[in-house]
């Protein structure tokens, strides 16, 4: 590839391509576009948590002036969600509403005002249904089920699966500890409210312009509901004022208004307002966690048993993916031979829970490092120590059958250790001050795409003519997080030239190559591959003709400073335009296209699909916390973060994304929630969200940032465009544990849920000094069935990937979570031996 | 919003406002609902979308403009109010064609990810910077301490207000070079 030729671009600071329209407002939000006659349009949401509908009246609403029509959910029938296995949702309830804010009608009129006042007019008549409001109660009432699909009653995916045999690793142990462990839900909070705005075209088209991480997922959902050939239905993701994974499902809002605007045959616009948004939701998942580990004396694990119970809110969105990943990734970080993973996901009357950054990771994560933090002391076994130890060694396969990449993480907490100055100052700081740490790990893409197909996960095309000009084509999506700048740093990069000879088009479904969007940290590894791959094409081309025509070897050649000249000779050469030409001359038209499909996980069972990614990511945090013994108010006095990114492709974009995962982990650690209120049951069934405005939903501002270390490792891995791996969600993970085993360093209390209110470590603090436990958290985790264990023997027992006794595993086993069984049996039938090989 | 029957046009645009208001030193004469804010004013009337919203209800800081040179959330103004007045939004920043030193140094410093809360906190800084020429790092996080921002983190935004406040001054000094780089791994350089 690529060793031989000197970077000039990938790993220095450079101005993202975007930075000059984000600064001067130029940048066009999906609010921000506008076209003559739009309209407006308001959903009627349900203000009762389940209910059926008996009855809807619109006529006082299509009465008022300016009103232009309604839509209710028979006209559009057609179920919809993320996951084919759950595609539960109706873009406007028919029969049932299942959460307060579930849409039942919406209205379109000429201005927002008015489509707002006739909302209000419209009149919905409700029979009340059993509110489950939380997990408990979803497992002790499996009637009224809030959906007729899932495992069993309310509970909607239930998971058992074993990797070797727990039950010997727990006997070769000296101690076995355990734990249990409460992480709160909490919203994406991005900036930006969801928007759209949909024209109907001129010929039977609609396009959809709309705030969404998932541009293609949202234009299968709209072939699925609208009913129209794909070809007609076009999705344009505009740049995203953060997304944080709150924007990768299709929404109910989408799909309404590109069917409003067909009926009404004009463009149509929908605005959610910051409390709609609070309802949309698809968030973090509350997690109920109880862990179990097998230790040698010297601090080896043995064994390990998760089980979780995870509430998903009213619709599965990803849930049965979120509800696979609160096991998948735990076998990343440390050796774990034998690992057990029990896991359910329960429907509440809520919002739908789905993926925040890190998806459903963070939560086991946190359960994982205060476990390890509490070993440590139990084992009398310095924590950095301790993880040192039980490096999960490069290139190797875990117990679950995840094949490991390069890592750095020796080298992250080496960083963190050094720069914390942690052997002088850990567990010898003054009372009230203390340092803890944690590890994690994360994808660099999932390594299946959520729906079965043999076809790239990325492309990307690449067009040059004689100006010099390149322009490049991606279904990609900006989501703030840079991927327009890698992609076209990428191209820069291979042909030589200037990043601002680039134009990128992106996130078009009529005009860009499929790129599945920005979820699971992909788009780097994935889209950068195949913009590498699209870009060696023209290079190989233009590097052929130019070598004839300066009757030079082709290999001698060298693409830089916007020019291709001889590396023996830079005199001899020709301006990267006119190089263009000589090819363009003799090719033709030019353009290449490049695409990426990530290599063939080794797991071959059912549930297997979730958590294979080409490579993983590793980060280290230390945190320094100072502790009022007297009321439990702690501030954080700096973190020491460590990326192993592989390679860095712009250092200023890859520590921004550090910095903000430190800054969402601390809010998650230290005060977020989206939590739920029930009204008094004399006025009201509902359950609603105890605080759905900004103010009230409390998130860091200025005033709550400590001061940052971070650190970029480098352990380029081939795996990744020039090396390189994520770095967008990774290090968020092991800040939430290393706040909490920090404020165990400092005054000694343990505080086993997030967010850690002041109020917790205080009355922690009177519990010890009450000579009681130490520790607030929850008590007891309850008795579940999680069904029949998936034994799968691992690696190590020269297993081959496969179940024991699972027939099917041989060909479905991969991407059971993730397809349908009936595309499964279609593309068995297809291809006997279907693989997704690709190298 | 009373309902009322479809009779044909009104005759008398009742509830509404005609007024010129004078945004980045430009007069835009305009008639819009009385109860619409600044900040729906600014975008829907006048196209000028560069001021965002994250709340609509003061507590994000993405609307905020200067009314006579002083920060105001624009979606807690109406219109109707401030005409009369000097309004400035993320339009007006730029000079000529040449970017303002804070809008440079956001886009050179990262202190721009997704960019939604930018024109926000561009503009409360440039306030800033007109009245503290020379402000500390505490000066400009109280300063900023309305606006909330979730990708960055914060302290690049700080750091790039500096910078552009020294870049204004003549003054060379630079944010740490740790910030472009990375810090360097401990015990590396020796």
């Amino acid at each position: 590839m690529t060793e031989e030729r000197k970077l000039r671009l990938i790993g220095t600071p450079f101005r993202r391509v975007d930075g000059r329209a984000k600064v001067t407002g130029r940048t066009l939000f999906a609010d921000d576009l506008h076209f003559p006659r739009t309209a407006w349009v308001k959903l009627v949401r349900s203000t009762v948590p389940h209910a059926r509908i008996k009855s809807i009246d619109c006529s006082s609403a299509l009465a008022m002036k300016g009103v232009l029509g309604t839509l209710v959910g028979e006209e559009l029938p057609d179920s919809f969600g993320i996951l084919p296995v759950s595609e539960d949702e109706h873009a406007l309830a028919i029969d049932t509403v299942r959460f307060v804010g579930d849409p039942v009608v919406a209205v379109a009129a000429v201005s927002e005002d008015i489509a707002h006042a006739a909302a209000l007019a419209v009149n919905v008549e409700y029979e009340i249904l059993a509110t489950v409001p939380d997990f408990d109660a979803a497992l002790k009432t499996p009637e009224p089920r809030i959906h007729d699909y899932g495992d069993e009653g309310n509970l909607h995916k239930k998971i058992s699966m074993e990797f070797g045999d727990i039950d010997d690793g727990m006997a070769q142990a000296d101690t076995v500890l355990e734990d249990t462990f409460y992480y709160e839900g909490n919203n994406h909070l991005a900036l930006e409210q969801h928007a759209s705005i949909a024209v109907a075209e001129d010929d039977d088209r609609v396009t959809l312009y709309s705030s969404t991480q998932t541009p293609h997922y949202v234009h299968r959902a709209l072939i699925k509901t609208l009913g129209l050939p794909p070809a007609r239905i076009r999705v344009i993701a505009c740049s995203n004022g953060g997304g944080f994974g709150g924007k990768t499902d299709p929404f109910n809002h989408e799909i309404v208004i590109a069917k409003m605007a067909l009926k009404l045959g004009r463009p149509v616009k929908i605005a959610l307002t910051r409390e709609e948004v609070f309802y949309c939701h698809r968030g973090r998942h509350p997690a109920l966690m109880h862990i179990r580990t097998g230790f040698t004396k010297d601090g080896a694990m043995t064994a390990q048993h998760l089980r979780t119970a995870i509430d998903g809110g009213a619709y599965g969105s990803y849930g049965v993916a979120s509800t696979y990943y609160t096991g998948a990734l735990q076998t990343t970080t440390y050796r774990l031979p034998n690992y057990r993973f029990d896991g359910a996901r329960a429907f509440t009357n809520k919002p739908p829970c789905g993926p925040k950054r890190g998806h459903g990771t963070p939560q086991p994560r946190f359960a994982f490092e205060v476990h390890l933090d509490k070993a440590a002391h139990v084992l009398g076994i310095d924590p950095a120590e301790l993880r040192l130890r039980n490096l999960v060694p490069a290139d190797t396969i875990t117990a679950n059958w995840l094949q490991i990449g390069t890592t750095g993480l020796r080298e992250c907490i080496e960083a963190v250790t050094a720069g914390s100055n942690w052997k002088e100052r850990y567990g010898k700081l003054p009372p009230g001050r203390g340092l803890g740490l944690a590890c994690s790990a994360y994808m660099c893409g999932a390594g299946l795409p959520i729906y079965w197909n043999h076809m790239p996960q990325s492309g990307v095309q690449l067009q040059l003519d004689r100006s010099g000009c390149v322009a490049v084509f991606c279904g990609e999506t900006e989501i703030g997080q840079g991927s327009d700048s890698v992609l076209a740093a990428i191209v820069a990069e291979i042909l030589g030239i200037d990043l601002k000879d680039i134009r990128l088009c992106v996130a078009d479904t009529d005009l860009t190559p499929v790129d599945l969007g920005s979820y699971s940290s992909r788009v780097t590894l994935m889209m950068g591959q195949a913009a590498l791959q699209a870009a060696e094409k023209a290079r190989a081309m233009i590097a052929e003709t130019v070598a004839e025509h300066l009757e030079v070897p082709a290999d001698t050649l060298v693409f830089a400073d916007r020019r291709v000249f001889r590396a023996d000779d830079p005199e001899h050469g020709l301006n990267f335009n006119e190089a263009v030409v000589v090819a363009e001359s003799r090719f033709g038209t030019l353009g290449t296209t490049g695409s990426y499909i990530p290599p063939r996980a080794p797991g071959r069972y059912r549930g297997s699909g979730v958590g294979p990614s080409p490579t993983y990511s590793y980060t280290a945090a230390v945190i320094e916390v100072a502790v009022d013994a007297d009321t439990g108010l702690y501030n954080v006095e700096h973190v020491w973060c460590a990326h192993d990114i592989g390679r860095a492709i712009n250092p200023v974009l890859a520590l921004g994304q550090i910095e903000g995962s430190i800054y969402m982990g601390l809010g998650e650690a230290t005060m977020e929630e989206q939590v739920f209120r029930r009204l008094p049951k004399r006025l009201s069934p509902a359950l609603v969200h105890k605080m759905p405005s900004m103010l009230e939903y409390k998130s860091p501002g200025f005033h709550d940032m400590p001061g940052m270390t971070s650190y970029l490792i480098e352990t380029a891995d081939e795996r990744g465009p020039f090396g390189a791996k994520e770095v967008g969600q990774g290090p968020l993970l092991p800040v939430l544990p290393a706040l909490a085993n920090a404020i165990f360093d400092a005054v000694g209390v343990r505080v086993d849920q997030v967010p850690i209110q002041p109020e917790n470590v205080l009355t922690a603090l009177q519990a010890k000094t009450a000579g009681k436990d130490a520790r607030v958290g929850p008590k007891k985790f309850p008795s579940i069935d999680y069904g029949e264990v998936l034994r799968v023997p691992t690696p190590e027992q020269g297993g081959d990937g496969r179940a024991v006794g699972d027939p099917r595993a041989q060909h479905a086993g991969v991407r059971s979570a993730s397809g349908t069984m009936k595309d499964r049996e279609e593309a068995l039938k297809e291809h006997s031996s279907a693989t997704l090989t690709t190298d | 919003m009373s309902i009322e029957k479809k009779t044909g046009p009104a005759t008398m645009a009742e509830g509404m406002t005609t007024a010129v208001l004078c945004i980045n030193g430009e007069d835009h004469a305009l008639v819009f609902p009385t109860h619409h804010t600044l900040l729906e004013v600014l975008r829907e009337e006048c196209g000028l979308t560069g001021t965002k919203h994250g709340c609509e209800l003061g507590e994000c800081g993405a609307c905020a403009v200067l009314v006579d040179g002083e920060p105001v959330l624009s979606c807690l103004q109406l219109a109707a109010e401030v005409q009369g007045k000097t309004i400035d939004t993320v339009e007006g920043l730029q000079r000529d064609n040449e970017l303002h030193p804070l809008q440079a140094a956001f886009a050179d410093l990262g202190a721009a990810q997704c960019g939604y809360c930018t024109p926000g906190i561009l503009m409360v800084a440039d306030a800033l910077l007109k009245r503290v020429p020379a402000p500390t790092g505490e000066q400009v996080t109280e300063a900023l301490s309305g606006n909330l921002c979730r990708c960055t983190g914060y302290n690049r935004i700080v750091q790039a207000v500096l910078w552009a406040a020294a870049m204004e001054r003549g003054d060379d000094w630079r944010p740490d070079e740790t910030l472009f780089e990375g810090t360097a791994l401990p015990g590396a350089d020796g």
